[in-house]
Order: C-alpha cells, then structure tokens, then sequence
C-alpha cells in the first residue's frame, strides 16, 4: 500500500543504522521491519475503526460501513499530509490487485450461493456484458462529446481513444463496493445476485475494454487497424471463457486435492486458500480475467470441497475466508479514502466530472431499463419498476476503477491527473451518496426485502418436489428449458464428477435433504448445548428443540454430540441412545459414544477445582435419579420388552439387504469387535467419537470419521474406549460441577408444569427452542418420567418400515412424549454416569419431590404401550448395564 | 405440423380453453401439436403409456406421480382439455392477473392451485393428509439409496412435526401450505411456456 514497501521487503543485513561502534545493547531496527510493519499497522488500525464505528448503533444502521471507512481513510490521509508534507501513502494498484481483491472475490465466490447464481445467470451475464459495454462506450462517447462541444477545459488532452478508455474504467460497477453496502441493505436475493453477480462477472469487460483502449491510445488512434477491432472482440471471449476455465481449471484440482487429504486435516483450509489464490494468479499471468478465474474457482469447487473436507476444516476455511476478506475491504476503502487526500494527482475539470457523475447515472439507468426490458421476455418472474431503480442506483463504483486509473501511463494518457481526480469523485459520490441513500430508498420504495428464514425440512424437501414437477412437465410440453439442463447437469454431476472428486464416504452421504436434516438437527444441538450453559434455563429451554429430535435417529444423537463436546451431553446420550429401537445398534452406538466419554471428562477434571462447592447435594441427587430410573428400568423393563423385540424382529425379518447387515453387523460388533461394512450410520458414530476428542486425538480419528470402513474405526473406537476408561477411571469420581446443575433444576423445573395440559403442538426449528410452550411442558414432565424408557422407539420411530408400525394406532399424547424423551434423558442423565461413582449421601428434598413425579407419570407410559408381555428379556438391557462394569474393568 | 395441429382445433374450442386455462391462441396451437405428437394412438386422447415413452419421464423420480397427476380420477385416458387444465397450473402468473378477476373462479395457476397440484402428488389416498407412508414413498423416490430406511424415516418425522399442527401426525393442505409460506411458489411451480 506504501511506496516503500517493494524495496524494503528484502532487508539488506548491514543496512540497519544501528550505531557502529561497540555491541549495542539495543538497535534501531525500523527498516528491517519498517514493510510488514506498516501493513500490520495499517489493517489494525482500518480494524480498530470498525470496532470504533460499531460502538454506536445509531450512526452504523444509517451510515454504512464503507462511507465511514473512507471518511477515515480521509481523515487519517489528511493528518499523514499534514504531517509529512506529502502523500506518503496511496492506495498501489499492484497491491490492490494481487493481494486485497482476490479475498473478497473468493470469499464472494465461494459463498455464493450458487443455486440462485446460476438460476440468474442470463440475467447476470447479460447485465454484466452488455450493460457494461453499453455503459462504456456511452459515457465514453458522451464526454468526448462534451469535450468537442468545448465545454471542457483546453487542459484536458484527450480524444475519442481516451475518453473510450476512461468510459471503460469508470462504467464497470465494482464488486467491493457493491458488496458493502448491499450486505447492509437487505434487499431481495434476487435482485441482490442480479446486482452483485453483474459486479463480479463484469471484469472480464472492463479488462478486455480497458486493455484494447488503452494498447489504442499507445499506438495513437491513427495506427489502430481492423484487425485491432477485431482482435479486441476475440480477445473479449478469450480473456472471459479463460478466465473461467482457469477458474474451473483450479476448482477440479482442489476438489481432487481435497479428496486425498484425510490424514492432513491440518492443512486442509491452506489448499482451498492456496489453489484459489493460484487460480488468480494464474490467470493474471496469462492477462486473463483473475476475477472470473476465482469466482468461478470458488463457486464450483464449494460442493465438492465442503464434502470432502473435515467440519472443523470447514469451519476454518468460513471464518479466514470472511476475515481476509473483511479485512481486505477495510482497508481498500480506507486507502481509498487516504488516496483521495493526494492532490498531487488531481487535476479538477468541472465540465468532466460533472458530466460524468450525470453519464454514469444516466446510462446506467436507460441501459437497465432497456436490457431488463429485454430480459422480461424471457423471465419467468420479470423485475419490476422497483427493482430497475435499486439496480440502477445500486451501480456503485469503487476500488477496481480507482486502481485501473491509477495503472494508466501518464504519457500517453495525457489527461491522466484529470480522468484520476473524476474517478475519485465518482467513487466518492457513488460510495457516499449513493451508499448512504440506498437504504432510505429501499425502504421508502418498499423493495421487497430478503426474509432470512433458516430451511425446514419441508421447505428442501417440497422444493424438491417442485423441480421434480417442473422438469417432468417440461418434459411433456417438449420444452426443454433451463430445468432441463440442470437436470442433466445434475445427473452428469451425480454419476461421474461427484464421484471423482468426492470421497467415497461423503459421497455416499450426501443427500441434499439429509443434509438439512443433518443442518437442523445440528442447530437444534446447538441451541441445545448453548442453553445448557445457563443452568436455570437449560432445562426448560431444551424442551421444545425435543420433539424435533424425536425420532431421532442416530444421526441427530450424533450430531447433537458432535457439535455438544460437553461430557455431560455425551453422557446421556449414551444411555439416551441404548434405549432407540434399534437395539442392536444402540448397543454398538453405545459403545462408540462412551469412548468419546472420557476426553470430556478429562476436560471436567481440569475445570473440577473451579466449581467444586457446587456439587454435593445435587450430585446426590442425581445419583438418586439414575438409581431410581434404573430401578423403574428393571420395572418396566417386562413391558418394554415387548415393544423392543418386536422392534428388533421386525428389523430382523426386513427383506433389505443392508439393513440386515447392519443389525447383525451390530450384533457382533459388541462381542467380538468385529468390523460390519458400510453401514452408515456406524460412519456417523465413528464421526461423534472423532469430533469429540481433542486435537492429535481427533486428527487420528478424524481421519478415520470419512474412511469408507466405518467398521475398523469403530471396533478401534472400542479399544480406544477401554484404554480411555482406564486412563479415565479415576474420573469418574469427580464430580463434574459443569454437568450438575442442569438436571436439578430440571427436575425442580418440573414441579410448576404440572398442571397444564394443552394440545400437544410440536415445535420443530431451533427459533422455536427459545419459547417453552406449556404443552411442552408437560410432554417433557412426563417424558422424565419415562426416562427410563420404555424404549419408546416402535411408536415414536416408525422408522421406514412404518407400514406396520403406524403410528396413529397410538394416541398422541403418549407418543409425543416418547418422541420428546431422548432430548430429556439427555438433561437428566448425563450426570449419572459421573455420579454413579460419587459419593452416596442424603436425601435431598428435591429428588424427594421428583420421586412421585414420576411414579404416575411411568404409569402414563406404561398405559401408551399396552402390550405387556413377559418375553425373554432382551439383549438391551444386558447391555445397558453391563457396559459401566465393562469399561471399569477395561 | 403446427397447422395441421390448429385445423384440428376448432375455433371454439380453443376460445374455451382460453377462457379456462389462460393460454394464449398461438400456446394453445402450440402445446396441440405436442399433443397430437404425444399421441401416438391418433385417437384424441393421451394414455399413461403415451406419456411413458416421454424417455425423460422415466428417469424422473416423480415421473410416474406426475403422469397420474394428468388423469382424471379413475380414467385412463385424457384429452385435449384435460391435457392443458394440468399444464395450465405451470403458466407463470402474470402481472395484470393479480389484480383482476377477484370474484371470478380462481384461475388454475393461482398459488393455491399450484399447491394442490403438488400436495396431491403426495397425498396418494386422497384424503386430504400426506400421512408418514406417503410422504416416505415420495421420500424414497427422491433421495438416492444412499439414504438408509432409518434416515430416511427421521426425515419424514422430523418433516410432519415441522408442519403438523394439529398433532394428527400428518400433513393437511392447510399444514402444506402453511409450511410453505415463505416460498415463492408462484416462482418455484411455474414453467415459461413458448409464446
């Protein structure tokens, strides 16, 4: 950013000016480190502003970010003046482009979202071909115009070739600027991606452009021949479709790349940053479009990348990729802001700016108008008045132009200073004003906003079901439309590309409706995990995210755990898990879960000294708990006996290959450890122990989670649990303050819920989770009480093999609170496991008033599946108790 | 063909069907032609197989589902009429239909009507509720066999809690819609038919 910098990047050893004589005991070393130094500087300072500007509510909701930025970068321009005399510092071209735009640009590319990008794309790419020539040679024409009209000042040298030029760079809205002020404006993605898509496609125009203008005004416009004209228009498919192979070139090899990264999680986000990068550089090298290289590299890389990488690898690529990028725009439009400072540079024209601050307006207007005009023909959904207006105004120019004409060579540009100190303005203006103003109009226009709501199940799954319809029924009208190439897109998509560039595993896995399951479960544990923070609320606030989970199947219980990390969740899950339909599976699921055990508790024991007062009564009482639901288990283990086995028949009997595997797969594994094959969930289990664990743990594990055999990880997660339990054995004595509290409020929570019984309405989103509605309560009252549960997994889990089981055969109220328990028992039981080992003590009046609570209510449960039948006891529960003696002993 | 297509069709048939489906004359000719190219029995009307030999509908997860969704209940085949009353729930709504016709019988291609036309490819037995068994069955045709049964089955839970609400265990239309208020439905169920 400052002049200095190329030079003093590479120190030259004796340059220090330390003083010669003697050893010093300290030297003055500034130069050595004067470059990193004053970029270091620089960013923490543009990111000191933004925590200054977020200080007040007030001035950020009405002035946005970037106005304030480049107010700063004014400001701090002007003292930098006042101070040294001179501009030192300016915003350098070659840095702009090698380094602060390629974040933003793939931070924008890599999170956009691609479905509606591509929905768009006439759209986008019309707006941002066509638009942008239009608006260059418009405003280009138009001031030269001017110019022989002798408005302009006689100091202006400049013919048609310049002006063109100038057009060029002036009219290509900018995608940093776009990006900041729409972020905070809202509007509608539609309309969002139309704009900010045009911003980014619209590079390879303003490169192809500005490059043939500016190779003409060196030649001198007496030279240019046909053949140039004609080389330009080439160039323009050369510059946009290599830009974007190279883009598409770089997303393969980081895809394949990705799939091979198992065993280096730790690098995994340095290869996403590293390919995109090069992707830029690459085509910056060969002069074509980097911008489009990089957009295009990060939106096709995104699906197989996320799918291959590892979740904290993703999260990690999310949270650098946002902060280059945020950090990367603070900074541009500070410098912007400093650069402006620079009178050395202007030289003012009024006639120039003025009339271009009105061309830029005006032709970007008509040139919406009459392209949308065009482009509704075609839509199936037209933009409106409304929308032409917010995409006229919402052409924001910034940092690109700014940089490009700083780049022109004021030799053969003559008029250079002049078209430097316009530019400035424009930005400033489009920035400033137009930034500013935007959201008043918004607003005041009523455009339609975005509504962020997070996806439902039903939502993915009957959009679904939508695109389904349409294609078919472009099918029958012989039509083949837009869907119809997404579909064969999709289809080429799923039979070759996924699988060459996905790993098998996630390959497997990936559904896009399991995959908003998996997001909501996941969110619901969230909440779930956040709430149990706040000890008084975590019980009652978990409530409603229950029923979700419900028939929660493996899956949810993993992905509560894995996003939990909490040994207390852990905890009773394991014992929450056993008691699914499935017990076979349980069993082993079981096992996988209580290796992830005993990391957390390692974890407790540290934090042990800190909370130690807490524990005893509670404690106690939780180990009550856990001594009376076991008993209770045992009572109404005849009935559950019953439902348990035919859950397991059933599964047994099933015709499905696979599933038969895995239950036997499940069958052995606890004996023997023996490893069953592709079985799915087994690979998700595999993937609770890995997330859990800590650091080298969880690389080695994690590697394993996206192994094809999820089987060898998880007979080794049953040793690594044995050896854990040794290792951890001890712990078990401590107390865990963390996961105490929880439950005796929970229990406490209880006693106020009595009364009310409403309809039983089913709250599903994590929104939700924050209003506790009285039904809930009660359902979870009763839930508590079947703890000890009664397996409820025939009626609340149907599973797929629903036919026989149906549901509705059940009333709703007992189902319902079956669904609910397996959240309960999380709040309740998670503690037990520590406390089984704790010390015995007397009876606290809290669990005596949980006792007659749940008597009646294990009554209830009993009610809801009437078949008792004294069966031969089943496998389950042999497990469920069995397994504490096992690890101890292990 | 698109001559001999619209010297089939009476004049008046065609103002009918204008006035039912809210398809211009030259869509209507249009949309006759594939008609009578479906048509392979010449006979006027289009049975399931006619619709089977569309090579894309076969590989639809949805197809056999949507070719039902043509016929009228009970029937085997589907004429003309018919035909078009089912496309004509696809016709993107136009501006000037927003507005008028409030008190008039509500045009095919309304939101709701789009709706229904989806809930009814769920909603097998027709009484009104896209049970767990319906809802799984459109399940299983949608994702790939890489979804177990299980997974599958806490999908479909987990989806009729979401939009249950009055605790049957089962999506009702109202539910159906409800759930998908917030989707522009308008958008997502309409298809750009040639003019």
């Amino acid at each position: 950013m400052q002049p200095p910098t190329g030079p003093a990047l590479a120190p030259a050893p004796g340059s220090s000016p330390g003083p010669a004589p003697g050893s010093p005991l300290l030297r003055w070393q500034w130069r050595e480190v004067q470059a990193p130094c004053l970029v270091a500087g620089w960013i923490l300072v543009a990111s000191l502003a933004k925590i200054v500007f977020q200080l007040s509510r007030k001035v950020t909701s009405v002035v946005p970010e970037s106005c304030l930025l480049i107010l700063l970068g004014l400001g701090l321009g002007g003292i930098v003046l006042a101070i040294a005399k001179r501009a030192e510092y300016q915003l350098e071209p070659s840095l702009f482009f090698l380094f602060l735009l390629p974040p933003i640009v793939l931070d924008s590319g890599y999170f956009m979202p691609s479905r509606l990008f591509f929905d768009n794309l006439g759209a986008i790419l019309t707006y941002a071909v066509i638009g942008t020539l239009w608006n260059s040679f418009t405003t280009g024409a138009a001031l030269w115009g001017v110019k022989q009209a002798g408005l302009m000042d006689k100091g202006v040298e400049a013919g048609l070739m310049d002006f063109l030029l100038f057009g060029s760079l002036i009219s290509a809205v900018d995608p940093v600027a776009v990006l900041a002020v729409f972020e905070e404006v809202h509007i509608n993605e539609t309309l969002f991606i139309i704009v900010f898509g045009e911003s980014l496609l619209n590079d390879a125009v303003t490169v192809v452009l500005y490059k043939v203008f500016n190779s003409f005004v060196e030649m001198g416009p007496a030279h240019v021949q046909a053949t140039d004209y004609l080389k330009g228009v080439a160039s323009f498919f050369v510059v946009s479709l290599g830009g974007a192979a190279v883009g598409l070139l770089f997303a393969f090899l980081l895809a394949l790349i990705t799939r091979f990264t198992k065993r280096v999680r730790i690098i995994e986000p340095l290869f996403v940053f590293l390919l995109a990068y090069m992707a830029y550089l690459a085509a910056e090298m060969v002069s074509l479009s980097s911008i489009l290289a990089v957009t295009f590299c990060g939106i096709c890389c995104k699906k197989y990348v996320e799918a291959n990488i590892s979740r904290k690898s993703r999260t990690t690529v999310k949270y650098t990729m946002k902060t280059l990028a945020s950090s990367s725009e603070t900074v541009i439009f500070m410098f912007l802001g400093i650069s402006a400072v620079d009178t050395s540079k202007w030289a003012w024209d009024t006639a120039l700016v003025l009339g271009t601050l009105l061309f830029i307006l005006l032709f970007r207007a008509v040139g919406v108008i009459l392209q949308t005009w065009v482009l509704n023909c075609f839509r199936l959904t037209p933009l409106d008045r409304i929308d032409q207006v917010v995409m006229s105004y919402g052409g924001l120019r910034g940092a690109v132009a700014f940089a490009l004409v700083i780049l022109l060579d004021g030799a053969k540009v003559r008029a250079k200073d002049y078209f430097v100190a316009t530019t400035i303005v424009v930005v400033f203006f489009t920035v400033l004003v137009q930034g500013l103003t935007i959201k008043p109009l918004v607003k005041w226009l009523k455009v339609k906003r975005s509504d962020h709501h997070k996806p439902t199940l039903n939502e993915e799954l009957h959009e679904h079901a939508f695109d389904h319809i349409l294609a078919a029924v472009e099918d029958v009208v012989g039509h083949h439309g837009y869907r119809y190439w997404r579909d064969k897109w999709e289809q080429f998509d799923k039979r070759y590309l996924s699988q060459l560039l996905m790993r098998k595993s996630a390959y497997r896995l990936k559904d896009e409706i399991w995959d908003v399951y998996c997001k909501l479960n996941i969110r619901d544990a969230i909440s779930f995990v956040d709430q149990g923070g706040h000890v008084l609320s975590a019980s009652r606030l978990t409530l409603p995210s229950m029923p979700s989970r419900t028939s929660m199947s493996e899956s949810s219980v993993t992905n509560l755990l894995r996003e939990s990390g909490s040994g207390a969740c852990l905890d009773l899950q394991v014992i929450d898990t056993v008691r699914s339909r499935r017990d076979k599976e349980d069993a082993v699921m079981h096992h996988v879960l209580c290796g992830s055990l005993y990391k957390p508790r390692r974890r407790y024991k540290a934090s042990y000294s800190r909370h130690f007062i807490s524990p005893s009564t509670q404690e106690r009482q939780d180990k009550e708990i856990f001594q009376q639901n076991m008993k209770r288990r045992l009572e109404t283990f005849k009935s559950t006996k019953h439902n348990v086995r035919s859950a397991k028949s059933k599964a047994r009997l099933k015709k499905d290959g696979r599933k038969k595997q895995k239950k036997s797969v499940a069958n052995t594994e606890l004996p023997n450890g023996k490893p069953p094959r592709s079985v799915n969930w087994q690979q998700t289990a595999a993937v609770l122990v890995a997330v859990d664990s800590d650091s080298e743990e969880s690389d080695s594990s994690e590697t394993e989670k996206e192994d094809d055999e999820g089987i060898v990880f998880i007979a080794r997660a049953a040793d690594e649990i044995l050896q854990g339990k040794k290792a951890s054995g001890s712990l078990d004595i401590c107390p865990s303050p963390r996961i105490i509290p929880p439950s005796p409020t929970s229990a406490e929570k209880e006693l106020p819920w009595k009364g009310d019984r409403g309809d039983l309405a089913v709250y599903i989103s994590s929104e939700t989770t924050k209003i506790v509605p009285v039904d809930m309560q009660t359902a979870w009252k009763q839930s508590i009480s079947s703890l000890e549960s009664v397996a409820s997994p025939p009626g609340a889990e149907p599973g797929p093999h629903a036919k026989t089981v149906a549901g509705p055969v059940l009333d709703e109220g007992p189902k319902l609170e079956r669904q609910m328990m397996p959240e309960q028992r999380i709040c309740f039981q998670f503690p037990n496991p520590l406390l089984r080992s704790s010390r015995p003590q007397s009876d606290s009046s809290l669990e005596r008033t949980e006792q007659p609570e749940l008597q009646p209510l294990m009554a209830l449960d009993e009610h809801g599946r009437m078949s008792t039948s004294a069966g031969p006891s089943n496998s389950r529960w042999l497990i469920q108790f069995n397994r504490p003696t096992r690890f101890s002993d292990g | 063909m698109g001559s001999r297509a619209s010297s089939l069709l009476r004049d008046e048939e065609i103002e009918e069907i204008k006035k039912e489906t809210g398809f211009s004359h030259s869509q209507i000719t249009r949309l006759y032609s594939r008609f009578t190219s479906l048509d392979k029995g010449e006979n006027g009307t289009l049975s399931r197989e006619d619709f089977q030999r569309i090579p894309e509908l076969a590989i639809n997860p949805l197809g056999d589902r949507i070719i039902n969704a043509f016929f009228p209940e009970g029937e085997d085949q589907v004429n003309f009429r018919g035909f078009m009353r089912t496309l004509a729930h696809f016709r993107p709504i136009e501006d000037n239909e927003k507005s008028k016709d409030q008190n008039g019988p509500e045009p095919l291609n309304s939101r709701s009507n789009k709706l229904h036309f989806a809930f009814r490819l769920y909603d097998l037995d027709k009484d009104d509720k896209i049970s767990r068994d319906e809802l799984l069955q459109v399940l299983r045709m949608m994702v790939g066999v890489n979804i177990s049964d299980e997974q599958l089955g806490s999908i479909a839970d987990r989806t009729i809690q979401e939009a249950d609400q009055d605790g049957d265990s089962a999506i009702s239309f109202t539910e159906f819609v409800k759930v998908l208020e917030k989707v522009d439905v308008e958008q997502k169920m309409s298809i750009r038919f040639l003019h």
